[in-house]
Parts: structure tokens; sequence; C-alpha cells
């Protein structure tokens, strides 16, 4: 029996996210046969402007439209999901900063299975849909089972699935308002205040056409020193993981990944990282990227195109004082 | 304010090359050098600067076995006043559910007007705080890297959401929130505080002691099942520089020469 499956859309100011179109492929690698409806909320001109583009590829979109949903707040669209998803079935998610608000509540609510942050889907046999994950920020793949007999909510991690944006379905969208907003909407604890911009710092790495970009693997806040002389002689300026961040060793407005800046230089220099999808997530345009790190296994080889390992201790002063003497 | 805290062994990446045990489809674990989540060592700091604004306790919860232990200590010796270990051979092989459904169990044993979590641990599954909230029937809020107490039963609390902008909600109490790193700079710990850690009773608790039946957690209720670990497939793995550290630095220089990165 085919399956039906659900996917939550994002957007932001009507114009839909790329993880809608992933979640096609998604759903297409779970289940060939697969029944697929968008599930979009919010408010107005928005919300149509973002039912039409997900119509055009999804076989049928559900709208949620209200003047409440103008800003999404995960613990309300919950409880509106919950009225109008059937229970057994399946909901996708995209694995990102809202995803990760809503969906494991959303799998209890449905008494679904929960799968989270999938990159991969083997087949389905026996009720359980085989998925591959990933643990220890990317060292180690696991190829888990999910017994969907009771329906299931998962996450994708986006990014991992191609973007099927050639097929043409063009679905009815359905206005599922009344039937998510019977009894009004729904009573949460926890109220949206503001939406607050991250400040602009003094150095914008966006700009940048060359980064050194240094992890945990600098160890010490004084060891910084030698990724700035590094930085200095290429042309570049000096960015980082979160961890650095975190430590407060480096600005804010330096942190590259999904928390911090999308960079798009020609080269990037990944030093002492080991390749987290949330930085790696900062990382477009397709730069040449340079791994060093002392871990053979570290998962930023597989994002690399070329690999040193070694000690970035060692080897940034070495490589700064080479440039250095061509340049003389 | 009573708080609870979520907190989880987990091999030390930076410490450990995760190998792979042909033998058992699992991972090495024998010789990995294990330490707190990061993410929940945060969540305790966090937990004990609440505590000395406004008074209450901190509790450290995890599910383990008796190494976990360990990790309750140091968090106890760096200020949490409590720790609970909760072990029981039914417990093995619990799914995130599974996990979150103990949990419940002891945040229910007592009263607790907050519980935290870290926003993930080694798996990256980012889920228990999610479940536990909707099992206990508590409002929650993900990746929170800012906590204001308003009073008994109002709190302030800052998301980090994508790009580093933040949301702004009040939640009222009693809810959960996973903590994200980077909202407080966690303390040493102080060597007299292990000292004292180390003489202090840490109860365990087991399915017995928590209402649970032994079918509804671990391998038996588990709807997500880890069957096999494997190697990220090396397709499209980086080309290697190799040789003595200079040859690899002339080659490094020739590639970023013809990338712009050196001019
Ligand atoms: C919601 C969310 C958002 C996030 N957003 C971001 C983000 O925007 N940006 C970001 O970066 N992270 C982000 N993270 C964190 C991310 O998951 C990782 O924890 C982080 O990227 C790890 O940083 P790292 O690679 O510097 O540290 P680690 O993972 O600890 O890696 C350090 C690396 O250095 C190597 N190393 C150590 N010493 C040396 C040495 N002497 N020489 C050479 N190599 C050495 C090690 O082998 C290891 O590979 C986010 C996490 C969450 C949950
Ligand atoms: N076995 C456990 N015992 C106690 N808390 C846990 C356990 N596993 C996960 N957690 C908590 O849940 C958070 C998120 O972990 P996860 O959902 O597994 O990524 C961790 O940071 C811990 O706070």
């Amino acid at each position: 029996m085919a399956l039906h499956i659900y996917s939550y859309i994002l957007h932001n100011k009507g114009v839909i996210d790329d993880t809608a179109f992933e979640a096609i492929s998604a759903a297409g690698v779970i289940d060939p046969d697969a029944s697929i409806t968008a599930v979009a909320a919010g408010s107005g001109l928005d919300l149509d402007a973002v039912c039409n583009q997900a119509s055009k590829h999804y076989q049928e979109v559900w709208k949620i439209d209200s003047e409440a949903l103008s800003y999404p707040d995960a613990e309300v669209i919950r409880r509106l999901l919950v009225r109008i998803i059937p229970k057994g079935d399946i909901v996708l998610i995209p694995h990102e900063h809202f995803g990760m608000d809503l969906a494991p509540g959303l799998s209890v609510m449905l008494d679904a299975a929960y799968l989270s942050d999938a990159v991969d889907f083997g087949g389905i046999g026996d009720g359980r849909l085989s998925a591959i994950r990933q643990e220890f920020n990317g060292q180690v793949n696991t190829q888990v089972e999910c017994d969907i007999s009771n329906g299931a909510v998962i996450t994708i991690r986006p990014g991992s699935f191609k973007g099927d944006e050639g097929q043409c379905a063009n679905g009815p969208i359905v206005d599922k308002t009344s039937e998510a907003m019977e009894g009004g909407i729904p009573a949460v604890g926890r109220r949206f205040l503001k939406f607050v911009e991250a400040e602009v710092g003094e150095i914008d790495i966006t700009q940048s056409e060359v980064l050194v970009s240094v992890g945990r693997g600098i160890a010490d806040e004084d060891n910084l020193e030698i990724a700035f002389d590094l930085a200095k002689v290429m042309g570049g300026d000096v960015s980082c993981s979160r961890p650095i961040v975190d430590a407060k060793w480096l600005e804010k407005e330096r942190q590259v990944g999904n928390s911090g800046k999308t960079v798009k230089p020609k080269v990037y220099l990944a030093l002492g990282i080991s390749g987290a999808f949330q930085h790696l997530a900062g990382l477009k345009g397709n730069p040449f990227v340079v791994a060093v790190n002392k871990n053979p296994k570290a998962p930023i080889f597989q994002a690399a195109d070329v690999g040193v390992i070694a000690d970035i201790l060692d080897f940034i002063p070495e490589l700064t004082d080479k440039i250095n003497e061509i340049k003389r | 304010m009573e708080i609870f805290v979520c907190v989880k062994r987990v091999p030390d990446t930076g410490e450990n090359e995760i190998e792979l045990d042909s033998g058992s489809n699992g991972i090495k674990r024998d010789d990995l050098v294990y330490s707190i989540n990061e993410w929940d060592n945060y969540a305790v700091e966090e937990a004990i600067q609440i505590r000395e604004k406004h008074g209450g306790s901190v509790t450290v919860v995890t599910v383990d076995n008796e190494e976990g232990d360990e990790v309750l200590r140091r968090e106890m010796a760096m200020g949490a006043d409590r720790g609970v270990l909760v072990m029981d051979k039914a417990f093995e092989g619990s799914d995130g559910r599974g996990i979150a459904s103990i949990l419940k169990a002891v945040v229910e044993k007592e009263h607790y007007d907050l519980v935290l979590t870290g926003v993930q641990a080694d798996d990256g599954a980012a889920q228990i705080g999610g479940l536990l909230a909707a099992m206990l029937g508590w409002p929650y809020a993900s990746i929170v890297n800012e906590i204001e107490i308003l009073d008994e039963k109002k709190i302030r609390i800052h998301r980090e959401v994508a790009g580093g902008n933040l949301e702004v909600y009040e939640v009222d109490l009693p809810c959960v929130l996973s903590v994200q790193t980077g909202i407080n700079e966690p303390r040493y710990v102080p060597i007299r505080g292990v000292m004292k850690a180390a003489g202090l009773d840490v109860p365990v608790y087991g399915t017995a002691d928590l209402g649970l039946s032994p079918e509804s957690v671990g391998e038996a209720g588990a709807t997500v099942k880890v069957k096999n670990y494997f190697v990220p497939e090396a397709g499209d793995r980086a080309e290697m520089l190799e040789g003595s550290t200079e040859e690899i630095i002339d080659k490094l220089i020739d590639l970023l020469k013809s990338k712009g990165g050196v001019r």
C-alpha cells in the first residue's frame, strides 16, 4: 500500500524554502508510490504565494491561513497540525531551528515514531523504514530502522537531498484553516515577543575572498595569532567555527555556519575544524576548500578538495613562512 | 526554583577517533575517553547560575550504566546539589522516546519548575527535550541561549535561529528548554568540589522505582533501532597531500596560487 506523506513547508516573506523541494525527493526515496501533501501555515498574500509555488510541484497543498500565524510559533503550529494530520501517516520536517522546535513534540502528539536528522533512506520492509543518520558530528554513519506502523515524524537534514523542482504536479490548494482553527487558536504556555536580528559587527566575512578559518583544534586563545598571520600573508580574513565564539575568543560575526554567517569565498582553509554539518551549512558558492586536521577520519575531509593530516599549530606557521618567502 | 538538568556521558570526539567494531556492527567503545556532553555542561552551569540568583536546587540526572556516576559527580563538583543515576538492564537499547519516557517518570517523582537538556548529544538527534516536554504536557523551547527569570511562574528566553538571529519568548513554568552552547561560560570544576562530590550519595532508580513497565522501554519498546554503523563513503573525499611537510606545503602553495589564495 502506498504511503501518504505530509511535508511541512518553510517559507520566509512569501518565498518557499529550498527544503520544500528536497522533501519531495526524500519522499520519493522513502516510497516512490507515495502521495505527497504539502502543508503550509502563515497568513495572507505571502502564504498564497508560497502555496502557489508549492502546488506546482506537490500533488496537493494544504494551507492554514491566519493573521495569528504571520510569525510561525512551533508551539502553536504543532497543535494545529495535530488537528488536521491523520494518525498513522508520515510527516517530513526540515532538521533546522524551526523543525527542531516543532518535530519531536509533534511525534508524541500523533503517537508516531520519531526519526531525527535523516540524510538518506533505504527501502521499507515489514513496516520498517530503513534510514541513514550520522553520529559524532559525521564521524560515523548509522543505518537505523524505524517502525512506521503507527506513522512517523521524520526530520530531514537540509541539503542532503537534491531539490526536485523539475517535477510538475499542479496540485490543488486545499484550505484547511477552519478545520485547523476549530476551537480557536490553541492556548499555549509560550508567547512570541519579538525577533532580534544579529548585530552587525566590524568585519564582514561574507565579502571575503580568502578565509582562514579556525576551529577547536586551535586549542588556545593565544594561538589565534598564527591564524591572523596566515590570513595577512594570504590577503584574507580570519573566520571560525562555533566553539571559538562560544569561548569568546573571536567575535560572533566571524562564525561560519548555520547559526553564523553564510560565506562564499574563493578559498576556504578549514584548520582544526571537524566539519559538522551546521558548520558546512555556512559554506556556499563552491569554494576551493583545504582542510588541515590531525584526525584522518575527520568528516571535513569529505567536504574538502584538498586535505592535509597535520598538527595545525606546527603547520600554520610553516605555511605562513613559506608564503612570505615566495612573496619576497 | 527547583531545576532538573538531563545530562549524558558521551565519547569525547576531540580525544578519540571513533572506530568501527566489525564483530558487533557497533563502534569500539572500550578505549574511548568519555566526558559530559558539551551542551549539557552549559545547561548545568545555567541552572547553577539561576539557583545562585533565585535560590532553589539543581538536580542532575542521567540514564546510563554505572559509568554515568562519574559525570553526575563532575557536575555536582561544579555545584549541582543532587545527582540521580537512572539505571536498569531493561533500559538498555532505549530509543529517544524510551529515554524521554524514563526521564518523564523521574521528573514526575518530585516537583520541578524547570527542566533543562542540551540541544543535542553525540548522536545528534536533538530530540529528548522536545519529546519530554510533549510527554509532560509542558511548554518547550529549543536552542535557548538566554534565560531570564521573571517571577515564580514566568521566564523570558532567547532562541537562536539561523544566521545568529534571535527569537524572544515568554514561557510559563514549568517548562522544558534545550540549552545551546555559548549561553554562559561554564566554570572550572574546583578540586574542593570534587572531594565533596565524591562523598555524596547518588541514588539509583530502576524500573520499579519509576513505575515503568519493562516492555515500554529499552530495546523492547524502541521504534527506532540502530542496525549498523559504517564509515561514510569516501566518494568525493579530498585529495590528500602527502610527503614531507616541505613537499606538502609546496604542493599546497601551487594549488592556492591557481585558486587565487596566494597572489
Ligand atoms: C543548532 C546548532 C547550530 C550550530 N551552528 C553552528 C555554526 O553556525 N557554526 C559552527 O561551526 N558550528 C555550529 N554548531 C556546532 C557544531 O555542531 C559543531 O559542534 C562545531 O561546528 C564543532 O566545531 P569544531 O569543528 O571547531 O570543533 P570539533 O568538532 O571539536 O573539532 C575540532 C577538530 O580539530 C581537530 N584538531 C584538534 N587539535 C588539532 C591540531 N592540533 N591540529 C589539527 N587538528 C586538530 C580535531 O581532530 C577535530 O576534528 C551548531 C550546533 C547546533 C546544535
Ligand atoms: N541517556 C540520557 N540521560 C539523560 N539525559 C539525556 C540522555 N540522552 C540525552 N539526554 C538529554 O537530551 C539532550 C539531547 O540529546 P539528544 O536528543 O540525544 O540529541 C542531551 O543534551 C541531554 O540533556
